[in-house]
């Protein structure tokens, strides 16, 4: 299993640049662990209107379960990307992103 | 949530047909506005055309009275007339099951055969599983009840006899479970015992069912409920007790039988036959599985056609569904002179609800209104249903290179499970969806949804529009239906997006339309890849069967991948010698959803016979890098492959770059495993823009993008993608033949 190395923020921020598209190799085996999580609290968008804002949430331990709201909402999805980036960044290497 | 939701009784009409809406408000609206509109373009993001429609004067807008519509959803076997039991002289109820869904922690009915008129606590008799998952068998007198179980969950994806006796002497009820394939530790049987305390009523007219019991009580419409998720085969009544133990096999019991159906017989019908003679034949409800192995099935053979003595159970789910089953809250009948076009109802409710209903209009019979037809996918639309997978699937993210997102109508769909699935998705059970019908509103072949299907389609039709091309729409069920006679009158034909499935019948009809010189301009990716199935017993419904390989989100076990509806081998096109490059010169390859790229050109670009489609583009322009999308190079792409067909002389125009590494070379595109799959490292994951002629002055052309169509509209239609495209109509609209 691919282990993130705490020490390169330097992947936090090339995410943080460019969330979506090509990556460099190392930050996509980044992402690669970050966004295999398992099904039980894997974080998804709840989109209310036709283009925002957005809420977070994290899925139950069954498709039919109900989902939990995190309480961050955001009115861009970039944002949403980063925020969660930064939660799994803490969850996987039990240390925070020293980043905004 | 969704405040109104409305279908159309089929999703094509001709002027002079009708086509009738019906219409729930569920959440208590008590009017409803309906406006007919012709669909223009459906895409109302910030960068996108809008929302373009142009209003109908129908007979049929107005104002309506509203309310919500009840739903009957879950699959079973309903017996076509009342049943007689005498308790009173005992009886027994006997099933080979396979549970698949065990923890489901609710009663599963096998068989059941109540008296329904009793509203009140159940009068009759059931064998199902109790809330633990254990055999069991219920009986009610109308006033008290008991449930008697074995004790012994089943385990999941195992055959087992399961059979309930009464005897009325003693008045001793046993229920038993056989497994058939005994696990280590597992007892040979495992029963329960019990003396009723009250007696069993007779009944004259008693409703069989099998696989789910109906709601006592209820007059208005038919609801079923504890369904059994699983299989069953052989489910048989019998009058007078029999030991439990010496049942061998339900249908084999030599006691007088009053019903037992084989469900091996007549895979494709609607109805069930009763074998006993009694005439108690059943109908089935929305669509259960058929043409699945049965507890003596052990690969002698993969097609049960061969041997559909092997094949005698049918799979239930509880959330299969066929037809909604709404009344119909108005009809329009199309006036003669309706254009062709793609059409929508405009729902609205005074509490702020909206829903489009869309339907398409093909122009009359035996006439074309237009030199060019756009092709409606509807077989796709329908494929895709009210689908689940992306937000069921924890792998979803990791493909799309993006967080999951649910917008209004997914999380509408994620409360109500009683709207389907498509035939992307696993029941809940488990096990992989093979139908989806019509019949029921579907919330992702909408406009104002995302770029997708029906509405990345409305992208072709908002530039036929801009350019002021007249067009006819035709849809994927009339070529099924009738063939090459409604493609041959048209110069060209335009396949969208993505048109994803198709039938026999349908490959056979592009495929005479080509040798008779016709033109195709393939507009999208991943086209002409899976095989589906109809039936005329269910004519709302497509089957898929998905094979051996290809992309897909569940594997069909073993011995299941014949068509129930044809018996045809189902999987892709490619495993059955009709790949899409032959006959479009490309097919799917790869796909991405985080980021769309662009095209360069190659230097088949530059032969002579290719002048046409690059007129006014320049030698070193990039091809689409720009479009809603963000380049017109995206989401699901294909490529040449002369080895799978693409025709020696076909001229290779321009190839996709610069995909990231979530664009992943596909399942058949692979013999093992390997480093270096994705976009970054394999440049075999592109999209290829082909061109060819055929042997009978028609010709090709294919782009291989689903994104292509989202980059028509940028700079007002005045791009490289809409120009190649236009140049590309321009001469197939030409009569000159293709040299």
């Amino acid at each position: 299993m691919y282990e993130i190395d705490p020490s390169r923020i330097d992947l936090a921020q090339e995410f943080k640049r460019k969330p979506f598209g090509r990556h460099s190799a190392e930050l996509q085996r980044v992402l690669n662990r970050m966004r295999s999580e398992p099904f039980e609290g894997h974080y998804v968008l709840l989109r209310d209107g036709r283009f925002g804002p957005w809420r977070l949430a994290q899925l139950g331990r069954r498709p039919q379960d109900s989902m939990a709201l995190t309480g961050h909402v955001f009115q861009d999805r970039v944002d949403a990307e980063w925020q969660v980036f930064k939660l799994r960044w803490q969850r996987l290497t039990g240390q925070d992103l020293p980043l905004d | 949530m969704l405040k109104i939701v409305g279908y159309t009784d089929r999703p094509s009409a001709r002027p002079g047909e009708r086509l009738d809406f019906k219409i729930s408000c569920e959440e208590g609206a008590r009017a409803f506005d309906a406006r007919i509109v012709r669909l223009i373009c459906g895409d109302d993001g910030p960068t996108s055309p809008g929302y373009k429609v142009l209003p109908i004067e129908a007979k049929v807008n107005g104002s309506y009275s509203g309310r919500k519509q009840s739903i009957d959803v879950g699959s079973y076997m309903l017996g076509k007339q009342p049943a007689a039991l005498r308790a009173s002289a005992g009886f027994t109820l006997a099933a080979i099951v396979q549970a698949h869904w065990v923890d489901k922690e609710t009663p599963q009915t096998i068989i059941a055969c109540h008296d329904l008129a009793h509203a009140g606590s159940m009068r009759g008799v059931s064998l199902s599983l109790d809330r633990s998952g254990a055999g069991a068998a219920t009986v009610g007198d109308g006033r008290g009840q008991i449930t008697l179980g074995t004790g012994r969950p089943l385990m999941p994806k195992r055959w087992y006899l399961i059979a309930a006796s009464y005897d009325a002497t003693d008045r001793r009820l046993i229920v038993t479970q056989r497994p058939l394939e005994r696990q280590f530790g597992e007892p040979e049987h495992s029963d329960g015992s019990a003396v009723i305390p009250f007696a069993l009523p007779d009944m004259t007219d008693a409703t069989l069912t099998v696989g789910a019991t109906l709601m006592p009580g209820i007059t208005d419409r038919r609801q079923s409920q504890l369904h059994f998720d699983g299989k069953i085969e052989a489910p048989a009544l019998y009058a007078g007790y029999l030991d439990p133990l010496r049942i061998s096999h339900p249908s084999w019991a030599a006691q007088p039988c009053i019903a037992r159906w084989d469900f091996s017989r007549d895979m494709a019908a609607r109805t069930v036959r009763d074998q006993s003679g009694n005439g108690f034949d059943g109908e089935l409800v929305n669509l259960p599985t058929r043409a699945v192995t049965g507890s003596n099935w052990h690969g002698e053979t993969t097609n049960w056609r061969e041997r559909p003595d092997l094949y005698g159970a049918i799979h239930f789910h509880c959330d299969d569904l066929y037809d909604m089953g709404w009344a119909t809250d108005f009809t329009w009948e199309l006036p003669g002179d309706v254009a062709s076009g793609i059409y929508a109802c405009e729902l609205t409710t005074p509490d702020g609800g909206e829903d489009v209903v869309p339907f398409f209009i093909l122009p009359p019979k035996g006439k074309v209104t237009a030199s060019v037809a756009l092709l409606a996918s509807t077989y796709t639309y329908l494929a895709y249903a009210n689908s689940h997978h992306g937000y069921e699937d924890s792998l979803s993210e990791v493909c799309y290179g993006a967080l999951l997102e649910l917008g209004p109508a997914e999380q509408f769909l994620k409360e109500r499970r009683d709207f389907g699935v498509s035939l992307y998705d696993r029941h809940r059970d488990g096990s992989g969806s093979s139908y989806s019908s019509w019949l029921r509103p579907i919330l992702n072949t909408r406009p104002k949804r995302a770029i997708w299907n029906f509405n990345a389609d409305l992208h072709i039709t908002d530039w036929l529009q801009a350019i002021g091309q007249p067009y006819d729409v035709i849809t994927d069920d009339r070529i099924h239906a009738e063939g090459v006679d409604l493609l041959k009158g048209y110069r060209c034909v335009i396949a969208g997006t993505h048109p994803e499935y198709h039938t026999t019948q349908m490959l056979d009809a592009f495929e005479r339309y080509q040798k008779d010189g016709g033109r195709l301009m393939y507009l999208g990716g991943n086209g002409f890849y899976w095989r589906i199935a109809t039936n005329p017993e269910w004519p709302a419904a497509i089957e898929v069967r998905r094979g051996e390989t290809g992309t897909r989100c569940y594997e069909l076990p073993p011995g299941e991948r014949y068509h129930a509806f044809t018996g045809e081998f189902g999987g892709l096109w490619r495993s059955q010698g009709r790949a899409p490059q032959k006959m479009f010169g490309v097919g799917f390859v790869t796909e991405g959803f985080d980021a769309s790229s662009y095209y360069t050109r190659l230097a088949d670009s530059f032969d002579p016979r290719a002048a046409f489609i690059f007129d006014g583009v320049g030698p070193e322009e990039r091809i689409g890098d720009f479009g809603i999308l963000g380049g017109a190079a995206g989401l699901e792409l294909d490529a040449s492959d002369p080895e799978l067909g693409t025709p020696a002389h076909a001229l290779i125009l321009a190839k996709s770059v610069e995909h990231s590494n979530t664009f992943l070379l596909t399942p058949e595109e692979l013999l093992a495993g390997f480093p270096g799959l994705d976009a970054i490292e394999s440049d075999r994951c592109r999209a290829e823009l082909v061109f060819f002629e055929t042997a009978s002055g028609g010709a090709v052309f294919s782009t291989g993008s689903i994104g292509w169509a989202s980059s028509l509209s940028h700079n007002k239609y005045d791009n490289n993608v809409s120009r190649i495209t236009l140049n590309v109509l321009r001469r197939f609209l030409d009569p000159k033949a293709f040299a």
